[in-house]
């Protein structure tokens, strides 16, 4: 989330989209009826069905899963065309102005620079024009054609009312009523937000659907501000945490990233990364990533890591794959290139698709770790559970581990949520039986591993006998001792300027803004630095209060970065430093102490006045928020609809003419799913997968409370498609697509409704996915049987949104 | 049918536990009558503050449990319920939080280490030690033979692609922390989490 879930109440506008949060969310969903109650707010929902978040909307529209940059890029070209954009806030907060180099275009549905053959493209046109000055040239009236308002104007003219209607089955007139709505929040005295979640995600276009969300909240002037920006509800509880601490195949934590193979120098690895201003004089805070960098290091490596071995950068992982994602590797395991895999708290089988793919990957491993505190179905891979788990053990030569961890109420340490609130919990009671929680398991492992190659020798051992490992007790280091390390401490004195010694050796660091890139100072996740100060646990603060009313509650838990509650929230004072409405007052310059002020920590550098011109957005080169992803994104620069790759309507309408660009042309897909994708004609129905409020996951099923309250599996499908193929409400059904096949009893709903899309009549089928073989609900089949294994372009995140099926009388 | 009672004078009334409860279900009981019963049932129990380990909304938990803390009591959590001074969720739980206690309990809970043999259709439990040295010995056999240096084009890489790791986002920061810094220096590169799907 940019902002946080009581931030909500602060919102005129709720948008939810891509998500369900009254029932995927039900308690952070309180802060949107409370908006509504208190705040006069609307809330709208956008999705195929009617939920429960749609069932206490104001107003609702159903939209074709997978369709949102449609809807999303046509009211980009409503805010423009009647010219309902926050024009000062676009003007000097994002990127319209700059020039955009002569070589870029886009045509057909093909950005310039497509290689066919790689799927890839070369970004090399998709980059701003220098001036002779070195930095970006710019076109304040915003009417150069070259000029990223022009082309942003030029590339969603296409999206008219009626065109959007077309491709996502939303009727015309509900299309204006919503965009109208949501343009009324274009005034500084009205916010709208976006609150979605994996309904924007997994799809083959999900990242560009997240960022034309973004777009549309930079033209309406709402990120940075109170009840604005762009917030994802995240789905575990600690999921946000994890992506913080990069347990990602490119990431190192603080999403510092790793070397690809061509990277071989240590300084062009950092230069490459180490962004230095592209418009004069603005922040661009990423020009400090070599301070991050060695601060890991040293975290990590200690006295080895040094000047001279440059920080043992040749010891860390270096790529040769763009990413050695899930679906990437489970297509190398399923093709035998993987020896072992260890699933610590996760459960592919069922939560990977193409469930047979998954099996037959897991069968061909030697051994298999499951490091869990539920017995997992994919624990039980080889082991026959009738039709819902197929499979023959005798055949399956896979020796498979399961070690038994504790759960969160017998574990201490902090867990980041959604907000970025990281909150520090404590142990209630030990686990069952020998059940030991991951810190020692991991420790233990480790220790073993590097006894053996102290005793036996072994490849490349530096980086396992040079590991830090100062814990008190080798194999249980405390989640204290843990936190205290990705906070970070001074290794020596530390002095400013004048020689004062600003840090003792030893003690902790209060904030990234002291970490050094000389080996002095030592960070496990620089973006955490703070979390644990000489003051002690920050993240373990209970206070509550709200000194300015505005939701903010600064002393509870601790916030990255900085303790910061709404990030850009320079941008919710205009370019003076006035708040941009008195309602909306957040973040203010105060001109007699010479510093910014109010109800957050500033986004920005505290005592650098407004009449200095640096810009809100401070992790950006050129200060301002991108309409143009230069080179973030490696599907376009603009976000494009396009097809999910099994879609019930045969082309791309918005180019009829060109297959290639019938699903998204970067996406990258397996030569064998390819094939296993399904036609129109045989899987006509459009599937959506998703999840009810009584279950999460796939782990409730194994609490009994949740297993009494929602005990069986079922499907939805509309009351039409029922009448059509001769199913009644409590009927079976069995629900194919062309790599799998699932039972379950069909509800017979008004929830869902035939769209009108074309030519043709798309019937929408809902698939909740909480059952599997194990646990105490009644057992039932993994939905991923049914899902296709291709992913977003850009993040790999399957897409288990928008796929074919065919429903029929079981 | 209002009779004001004091909380002395109703436990007096009510005199056993089981009558007292019926009492109060009549309506023959002071207004905090029910929250005095929640108090006496929780006032020796050990509370202690975590966060909901389902979605990531965050909501703040108390879990009680039996004992109060005295050498050789097992603690055994049998109550949890929404923390009041919580900002976000302010004491409510939704009905996947309401059911923690039943995961904390679950019948599917893991006790202890076991292993599947290769072509075998049942577990064995074996003890922790043998667990983790045979795990380590397949880890260390496995990249000693495919651990890559450089690779064909003679650049350094550094890296072991045969085994893979997915880490939990239900795991805390320190877990997450400490298997980042044992994974990655092993060289591993197939290395995700939930925020991957």
């Amino acid at each position: 989330m940019t902002n946080h879930w009581v931030d909500i109440r602060n919102a005129n506008l709720i948008i939810v989209m891509g998500g369900n949060a009254a029932e995927a969310h039900p308690v952070g969903f309180r802060w949107v009826t409370e908006a509504i109650e208190h705040n006069n707010a609307e809330l709208i929902t956008i999705d195929p069905r009617f939920t429960r978040t749609s069932a206490v909307a104001q107003d609702r529209a159903f939209i074709r899963t997978g369709t949102d940059i449609a809807f999303l890029g046509g009211l980009i070209s409503y805010l423009i065309e009647t010219d309902q954009i926050q024009r000062e806030y676009v003007l000097h907060y994002t990127d319209a102005a700059l020039i955009v180099r002569d070589g870029y275009g886009f045509e057909d549905g093909l950005f310039s620079g497509y290689d066919e053959a790689t799927r890839s493209y070369d970004k090399q046109s998709w980059m701003y024009e220098m001036g002779d000055d070195g930095f970006v040239r710019r076109d304040e009236s915003l009417e150069d054609p070259r000029c990223v308002y022009q082309l942003l104007r030029a590339h969603y003219a296409r999206y008219t009312p009626e065109t959007v209607s077309s491709i996502t089955g939303i009727p015309v007139e509900t299309i204006q009523r919503i965009w109208r709505k949501i343009a009324a929040t274009a005034v500084p005295d009205r916010t709208m937000t976006f609150c979605y979640a994996l309904g924007w995600t997994q799809h083959s276009i999900g990242s560009q659907i997240v960022r034309v969300a973004a777009m549309v909240q930079l033209l309406l002037g709402n990120m940075g501000m109170p009840g604005g920006g762009v917030n994802a509800l995240r789905g575990h509880s600690n999921i946000q945490g994890l992506t913080d601490l990069g347990l990602l195949s490119q990431l190192l934590p603080g999403y510092l990233t790793l070397a690809n193979a061509k990277e071989q120098d240590y300084a062009a690895y950092i230069d490459k990364r180490t962004k230095q201003p592209t418009v004069e004089g603005q922040v661009s805070y990423w020009k400090n990533y070599e301070k991050f960098h060695v601060s890991l290091m040293k975290s990590w490596f200690g006295s080895a890591a040094t000047e001279r071995n440059q920080w043992c950068f040749d010891w860390l992982p270096k790529l040769e794959r763009p990413l050695y994602d899930v679906l990437d590797t489970f297509e190398r395991m399923s093709k035998g290139e993987l020896n072992g895999y260890f699933c610590q708290g996760f459960n592919p089988l069922a939560s990977f698709p193409d469930r047979a793919k998954i099996t037959r990957a897991l069968s061909s491993l030697k051994y298999l770790v499951v490091m869990d505190p539920l017995n997992t179905e994919t624990s039980e891979f080889w082991k026959h559970y009738g039709e819902y788990n197929d499979v023959d053990s005798s055949a399956i030569d896979t020796e498979v581990f399961r070690l038994p961890t504790c759960c969160f109420a017998e574990d201490e340490g902090s867990i980041v949520n959604s907000a970025r609130w990281l909150q520090w919990h404590w142990a209630a009671a030990p686990p069952p039986g020998d059940a030991r929680p991951d810190i020692r398991i991991m420790a233990e492992l480790f220790l073993r591993l590097k006894r053996l190659y102290q005793e036996e020798g072994g490849v490349f051992p530096e980086p396992i006998l040079n590991l830090t490992w100062d814990y008190d007790i080798a194999d249980e280091p405390r989640p204290s001792e843990l936190a205290r390390e990705y906070n970070g401490r001074a290794l020596e004195d530390l002095v400013d300027d004048e020689g004062n010694i600003t840090r003792r050796a030893g003690e902790q660091l209060s904030g990234f803004g002291e970490l050094t890139a000389d080996g002095r100072t030592a960070a496990g996740c620089w973006i955490f630095t703070g979390c644990w100060t000489e003051d002690g646990n920050q993240m373990a603060r209970r206070d509550n209060s709200d000194p300015y009313g505005t939701g903010n509650t600064l002393g509870w838990a601790w916030a990255w970065p900085a303790n910061r509650r709404i990030l850009y929230n320079r941008a919710s004072a205009d370019v003076q430093g006035r708040p941009w409405g008195a309602n909306k007052a957040f973040i203010w310059w105060d001109s007699e102490q010479g510093q910014w002020t109010g109800a957050d920590v500033p986004d920005f550098p505290t005592t650098s006045p407004p009449s200095q011109g640096q810009m809100p957005f401070i992790m950006q080169p050129e200060g301002v928020g991108h309409l143009f992803a230069g080179q973030s994104m490696v599907d376009g620069p603009f976000p494009e609809h396009y097809e999910p790759f099994e879609s019930p309507v045969p082309q791309n309408l918005l180019h009829p003419g060109n297959s290639r660009a019938r699903a998204n042309p970067a996406a990258r897909i397996f030569d064998d799913d390819r094939e296993a994708l399904g036609k129109p004609e045989d899987f006509p129905h459009a599937a959506t997968t998703y999840r009810l409020t009584e279950h999460f996951h796939f782990w409730t099923k194994h609490a009994r409370l949740n297993a009494v309250v929602q005990p069986e599996q079922f499907v939805e499908i509309g009351e039409a498609l029922a009448e059509e193929i001769g199913v009644a409400a409590g009927d079976w059904v069995k629900v194919s697509s062309n790599r799998g096949f699932i039972r379950a009893v069909a509800v017979v709903t008004k929830r869902l409704r035939p769209m009108q899309i074309g030519d043709r009549q798309v019937h929408h089928v809902g698939i909740p996915l909480h059952w599997g073989f194990t646990g105490v609900a009644k057992k039932g089949y993994l939905v991923n049987a049914l899902t296709p294994f291709v992913g977003d372009a850009n993040t790999q995140t399957p897409e288990y949104k928008s796929f074919t099926v065919r429903v029929e009388k079981a | 049918m209002a009779i004001n009672v004091t909380r002395r004078q109703f436990f007096k009334l009510g005199g056993a536990g089981l009558a007292s409860s019926s009492l109060a279900m009549m309506g023959f009981a002071p207004e905090p009558a029910e929250a005095s019963i929640r108090q006496f049932k929780l006032a020796h129990a050990k509370e202690t503050r975590n966060t909901c380990t389902y979605c990531s909304v965050g909501c703040g938990i108390l879990m009680y449990s039996k004992g109060d803390g005295s050498k050789n009591v097992e603690q055994d959590v049998f109550h949890i319920e929404g923390d009041p001074d919580h900002p976000v969720s302010r004491g409510s739980l939704c009905p996947k939080g309401a059911g923690l206690l039943d995961f904390v309990h679950s019948d599917g809970r893991l006790a202890y280490p076991q292993v599947r043999e290769a072509g075998a259709s049942e577990w064995t439990r074996i003890s922790w030690d043998e667990a983790l040295e045979r795990i380590a010995r397949h880890m260390k056999d496995d990249r000693d033979a495919n651990f890559v240096r450089r690779n064909a084009q003679g650049q350094t890489v550094n890296h072991w692609t045969t085994t893979g790791f997915l880490a939990a986002s239900g795991s805390s920061n320190e877990a997450g922390y400490i298997t980042h810094k044992v994974v990655r220096n092993l060289g591993m590169v197939a290395f995700d989490n939930q925020a991957r799907v």
